[in-house]
């Protein structure tokens, strides 16, 4: 399973594919805050446009890093999730915490204002 | 209710075998002709709780064992046991509370998913001893669906 990382300008672009369940999200977990912690970096972007499952492992593992940089007066956006994906994260109340986008074009787009 | 159909799946307490177990009964509950909605719906609470049962009742050890039984009943009726021999909980209504978490990463949603996407759970425990997690969902079959 991929995990593609990128930066533009001061935004964390972190694209995921696959099941994003207990075994997935500890390695994601780790990955990102690996980025995170070695870098100025206070801006992520999820994009879950190839994520085909999420469970709560999952939903935990968004829930950290948003803690993790709101802590760190920074922000984070979910992108491109797919339906299935979305009514979960509804579910959760995560999208009441995180504002979710369609792409993670239009995130950039909105942060280069 | 008459069994129609039944699989028992036995697997080892690894997170590597969540995702065998969940496309195992989501492939068997296809055979009900349901959604692929639903079939994502199963795949969830047969997710939580298997995870449950790694991460609760045997704290990670991944030696222990996972029992995982489906079976068809009449009147397309799916029911879905899923049983470990591990620590147990020692006040089952309590965990059943929504948002109740022992552990923060995961936001305590699992049994709040297991409640809202299956039409009865019971959650059956002995400390020391193990849990069992039994869960029926009936569907109503595309055909009569559509004649409704």
């Amino acid at each position: 399973m991929e995990l593609e990382m990128r930066q533009v300008r001061n935004i964390l672009i972190v694209r995921i594919e696959g099941e994003m369940d207990m075994l997935r999200a500890d390695q994601i977990r780790e990955d990102i805050d690996k980025k995170l912690d070695n870098s100025e970096i206070r801006n992520l972007i999820l994009n879950l446009e190839k994520v085909t499952f999420i469970d709560s492992s999952g939903l935990g593992m968004i829930l950290g890093r948003y803690k993790k940089l709101n802590s760190k007066n920074g922000r984070m956006y979910i992108a491109g999730a797919r339906p299935q994906v979305e009514k979960i994260l509804y579910f959760s109340g995560i999208n009441k915490l995180i504002t979710m986008y369609r792409n993670e074009q239009d995130v950039i787009n909105l942060q280069g204002r | 209710m008459n069994v129609r159909n039944y699989c028992k799946l036995e697997i080892m307490s690894l997170p590597e075998n969540i995702s065998f177990a969940r496309a195992c009964v989501g492939a068997f509950a296809s055979q009900l002709g349901c959604t692929l909605d639903e079939i994502d719906e199963i795949k969830l609470v047969v997710s939580e709780a298997v995870s449950n049962s790694i991460i609760h009742a045997y704290q990670n050890r991944g030696t222990e064992l996972i029992t995982i039984v489906i079976t068809l009943l009449d009147g397309q009726t799916l029911e879905i046991i899923v049983e470990d021999y591990g620590k147990g909980i020692e006040d089952v209504a309590r965990v059943l509370q929504p948002s109740y978490s022992s552990e923060p990463s995961r936001m305590g949603l699992g049994f709040s998913f297991m409640k809202s996407f299956m039409d009865e759970l019971e959650v059956i425990s002995q400390p020391g001893e193990g849990t069992s997690v039994q869960m029926r969902r009936s569907f109503v079959s595309k055909d009569k669906e559509a004649y409704a």
